[in-house]
């Protein structure tokens, strides 16, 4: 996908550009949130538009998330295509009523007589003490709803070609941001373009296992395979970037090759989108050959601040090696690989 | 004037009995919540607008629905839950809409649509069009918090649109009173810079005065919004077709104030009896032809169980 381009963005700058790119290019895209024309600028990803497009068209909200979210909904029932900013995807809880009850259902419970083409981007925070509410990647409940769609892009290029794909989709769509992924680099073509929904990528070929790794457990998941290489251990390791639509025929042609699944995700395991994939894998395969699975997220427990603990809270690339490790072996083998390569990736220092 | 009133309330309350009458059998498949007693708000407001004004609605739509210009053949059908129905038999009675009338939508949680119309007037502003949106709730979603969020927003950026709280007195079963220490709705809305107004009374005259002078002024480009309380009073219960005062919440007594003054009766009584004649013969019509029309409209086909889930 990316051979020939040369330019490297930063993620940040990937969502501003596609950001900028729509809202030149369509005058119905509106952008608006919470401090989404304050001088950080949503960690930069809205710098510079509000002074490009105007107060009317970016602007910053009152802290009503619950109406805001209604407002946004109203907005695009009259033909705007509104992207509303969170900074935390926690933040989100205090919208569910307009998303689940009328983003999500308004073209069905009307008769498909209008829709709703609103972008949520919302974030999940990592490390740094983010804590019980800074951190949760509940993007499984609307994976649950029908009417939702879900991007969790993981780098740059992605992270652009989704953006645009979301605003210009005419359902709702709620777009993933891990404040980790923030930082990567990464090769993004200048011209704009779209990351079409239900395609997964195989971003590692492999043989001997299939390892799912959502937003930025992706990351970890490239770095657990770099470790896994080092025991003759060959994984092919896949980014699904939408979550709803998902494409599962890509999981299941790679497990049907390997016969083993490990999912990561970035959220809890239960009933979340670890869940799902591992579901559909299983109802496709069990009647063709024997399948084995394992899934990896969040610790089931609150999400602590202090480091020495939050450290056992995240799936880690070493903790995802040795997981894969048992499922290819078998037995609880309790090998580790020494390195930890997945902390050289973090840059963020805090403090949001 | 008072002729149109006239028409517009008796067409409402007679679809409304009609609906009542047909309930028992089973052939409407969706939970009514009834407009009876409560016609003249909808009918005082939306005699005011013009056709391409925009309205949002509650679970008690219909007289909203019908004073705006909703068809009501596809009403019908679609509490009958059939494929004509104005949603494909895919909303229900709580979810009416129709796009021609600008009727854009209507929840069964209570203030949900408030928000909406909120982003539908700051659309319109955007796109320097002259319309008017008028968000309907009642007294009891002044009880949610996205009520002064939206009436905050709808203030902070003067937008083009009239809040109407049709205030009975009750949310299901349970009096104002017993939700909110003060009985000063309007006095919460002034409090976020937004003027308003109680209309007493089902006085639909009064509602048309006081809608059509704010809709003039929103038109010229003067700042928004606007906020009037209408005291009104629901004589069904809260959901389905019969009288409810044995459950003790309320008193017979009560309902007896606001029959007194019927706005049917005032206003038919200013009518000559011949043209009152002729309206009702139009209107008894006009519904014969809407409950034939839905009680042969066929069932949605199985298919439409997954459409319209996603575009295309």
């Amino acid at each position: 996908m990316t051979g020939e381009i040369e330019r490297e963005l930063s993620y940040v700058d990937a969502v501003r550009e596609a950001t900028e790119q729509e809202m030149a290019r369509d005058s119905s895209v509106i952008l608006f949130g919470l401090d989404v024309d304050d001088p950080k600028a949503i960690q930069g990803t809205t710098r510079g538009l509000l002074e490009k497009f105007g107060p009317e068209r970016v602007f910053g909200t009152p802290l009503s998330e619950d109406a805001m979210t209604g407002v946004a909904i109203g907005a695009a029932l009259a033909g705007l295509r509104p992207v509303h900013v969170h900074i935390r995807m926690d933040f989100l809880m205090l919208s569910m009523n307009q998303l689940i009850n009328i983003a999500a259902k308004s073209r069905y419970m009307y008769g498909g007589q209008v829709q709703v083409p609103l972008v949520v981007r919302s974030m999940i925070g990592k490390s740094w003490g983010q804590g019980a509410q800074h951190s949760q990647g509940l993007y499984s409940f609307f994976m649950h709803v029908p009417g939702f769609k879900v991007a969790a892009p993981t780098t740059p290029y992605d992270a652009k070609g989704c953006l645009i794909q979301a605003i210009r989709d005419n359902d709702p769509v709620m777009y993933v941001e891990h404040r980790l992924l923030h930082f990567q680099r990464g090769p993004v073509p200048e011209s704009s373009y779209t990351v079409a929904p239900g395609k997964a990528r195989i971003t590692a070929n492999g043989s001997d296992v299939t390892l799912v790794g959502i937003s930025h457990m992706q990351i970890e998941c490239l770095h657990a395979r770099r470790h896994l290489e080092s025991v003759d251990i060959d994984t092919e390791v896949i980014d699904p970037v939408w979550l709803s639509p998902l494409d599962i025929d890509t999981i299941v042609e790679s497990v049907r090759k390997t016969g083993r699944l490990c999912v990561v995700d970035n959220g809890w395991v239960t009933c979340g989108a670890s869940a799902e994939i591992v579901a559909l894998v299983i109802e496709r395969l069990q009647q063709i050959r024997p399948v084995v699975v394992r899934r990896l997220g969040f610790a089931p427990t609150t999400c602590p601040p202090t480091p020495i603990l939050e450290n056992l809270y995240y799936p880690s690339a070493t903790t995802i090696a040795s997981a894969v490790y048992d499922l290819v072996r078998g037995g609880d083998n309790g090998w580790m690989p020494k390195q930890r390569l997945d902390r050289e990736e973090i840059q963020f220092r805090g403090p949001f | 004037m008072q002729a149109r009133f006239y028409k517009a309330i008796y067409r409402i309350r007679r679809v409304e009995e009609e609906i009542a009458a047909v309930y028992p059998s089973d052939k409407i498949k969706s939970p009514v919540h009834l407009s009876i007693g409560q016609e003249a708000v909808s009918v005082g407001v939306c005699e005011a607008l013009r056709s391409d004004d925009v309205v949002f609605g509650t679970y008690r739509s219909h007289a909203l629905y019908l004073a705006k210009g909703g068809n009501l053949r596809r009403m019908i059908a679609e509490l009958y839950g059939k494929a004509d129905g104005c949603a494909k038999g895919k909303g229900g009675s709580m979810h009416l809409i129709d796009t021609h009338a600008r009727v854009m939508g209507a929840s069964a949680v209570v203030g949900t649509t408030i928000p909406q119309a909120v982003g539908f007037a700051y659309a319109l502003k955007l796109q320097r069009k002259d319309n008017v949106v008028t968000s309907f709730f009642g007294d009891g979603a002044v009880d949610e918090g996205v009520f002064y969020e939206s009436l905050n927003f709808a203030a902070l950026k003067a937008l083009p649109m009239i809040f109407v709280c049709e205030n009975n007195r009750y949310a299901i079963h349970t009096h104002q009173s017993k939700r909110q220490k003060l009985d000063n709705i309007c006095e919460r809305a002034r409090a976020q810079g937004v003027p308003a107004e109680q209309i007493a009374n089902n006085d639909v005259s009064r509602i048309y005065e006081c809608i059509s002078q704010s809709v003039g002024q929103l038109r010229r480009g003067g700042p928004g919004p606007f906020f009037f309380e209408c005291l009104t009073y629901r004589l069904k219960e809260h959901v389905g077709p019969n009288d409810d005062f044995q459950l003790g919440y309320r008193t017979r007594e009560e309902a007896e104030a606001w029959l007194k003054n019927d706005p049917i009766e005032r206003l038919g009584a200013q009518l000559d009896p011949a043209e009152r004649r002729r309206i009702e013969m139009e209107v008894e019509a006009e519904i014969k032809d809407a409950f034939a029309f839905a009680e042969q409209s066929p069932w949605p086909q199985a298919s439409e169980l997954y459409t319209d889930i996603y575009d295309g």
